[in-house]
């Protein structure tokens, strides 16, 4: 299988860690240029360009909080303007709000749909233009969830929002289809980041209890799914795979 | 130009027929153009003419003709 992504221009939003962070390098290591957004971790940010660079690729950083529309332009704006081209948009960037809904306040619901939904039609929409314009199709992958799929306690708003993005992601594979860009989603399961890091280890037992393959996932394990979406799988499109080492909730 | 020829070019160039295949009275289904098609062909002619184009006004475009005199009528 050939992962030749040189010449083609990729970005990704909430790169600079976990999952996204993943996924920029192992783009970038395919020979793709790559847009490094973050909306908080500048720092971090400009590490993955680093290593990116280190690696002999091209990467820049470009600061954008994706729940805002006239952000997401600039973002795809200065994407374009330095590297000529868009290719491949991966929505990755995502935040939790965890609380039974009991609880959950009106805040905590619409800052997860805000960014992990809004978002990734913020940023779609303003990919669009450009890539329709290019006329040499391309590739959207939505990072989703299992919990999108599923369900689970405590994150309804999250679920919902992830849920959103697959249904989101399956309209839009029909809607551009005959332009040649397909469009996927990624649904994760738990994979060892900085999200699933705040777990208590009795929810990581229980957890673990339900994952056939005995462990949590790696962000590794999730770009590399992500890269097979963005540089081979040409017949695919408005699927959701899920990376979750067979988890049944 | 004048802003028939223009706006034929552009469709021709969007569409991908032959500028004189064009009349006023084409309609785009007579060149298979779909609704994606048409939003495309919208977004090329926003940027040429520098203006935006309604939903409802799209909605009312079915020939040629109709985005010749719609251009005719804001440039």
């Amino acid at each position: 299988m050939i992962m030749d992504l040189s010449g083609k221009t990729a970005i990704v939003t909430g790169a600079s860690r976990g999952i996204g962070r993943a996924t920029a390098l192992s783009l970038a290591r395919s020979g793709a240029f790559v847009v490094i957004n973050y909306s908080s971790s500048k720092a971090a940010a400009e590490e993955v360009k680093r290593e990116i660079e280190g690696m002999g690729g091209s990467a820049l950083v470009v600061g954008a909080d994706v729940s805002d529309y006239g952000q997401c332009e600039k973002l795809i704006m200065s994407a374009i303007d330095h590297f000529k081209r868009i290719d491949i948009l991966v929505n990755n960037a995502g935040i939790t709000r965890d609380n039974l809904l009991a609880r959950m306040k009106a805040e905590e619901w619409q800052s997860v749909i805000d960014t992990n939904l809004n978002g990734v039609y913020n940023c779609c929409r303003a990919v669009l233009r450009p890539l329709l314009k290019q006329k040499s199709g391309g590739r959207i992958i939505n990072i989703a969830s299992v919990a999108g799929i599923h369900g689970n306690s405590g994150q309804a708003n999250y679920a919902a929002a992830k849920g959103g993005v697959i249904a989101f992601s399956k309209s839009l594979a029909k809607e551009l289809g005959s332009r040649n860009i397909t469009v996927n989603a990624v649904a994760p399961g738990f994979i060892e980041t900085e999200m699933t890091a705040v777990l208590s280890d009795d929810v990581k037992d229980r957890v673990l209890s339900h994952i056939a393959l005995g462990r949590l996932g790696r962000p590794e394990e999730v770009a590399e799914v992500v890269l097979f979406l963005a540089a081979s799988a040409n017949y695919v499109t408005g699927q959701v795979i899920s990376v979750d080492g067979n988890l049944s909730m | 130009m004048s802003v028939e020829n223009k706006v034929k070019d552009i469709i021709a160039d969007q569409l991908e027929v032959a500028v004189d295949k064009l009349s006023r009275e084409t309609t785009f289904e007579d060149i298979d153009a779909d609704s994606l098609d048409i939003v495309e062909l919208v977004m090329a002619l926003e940027e040429e003419f520098d203006l935006e184009i309604s939903d409802q006004e799209i909605e009312n475009i079915n020939t040629v003709g109709d985005v010749i005199k719609y251009i005719e009528s804001k440039v």
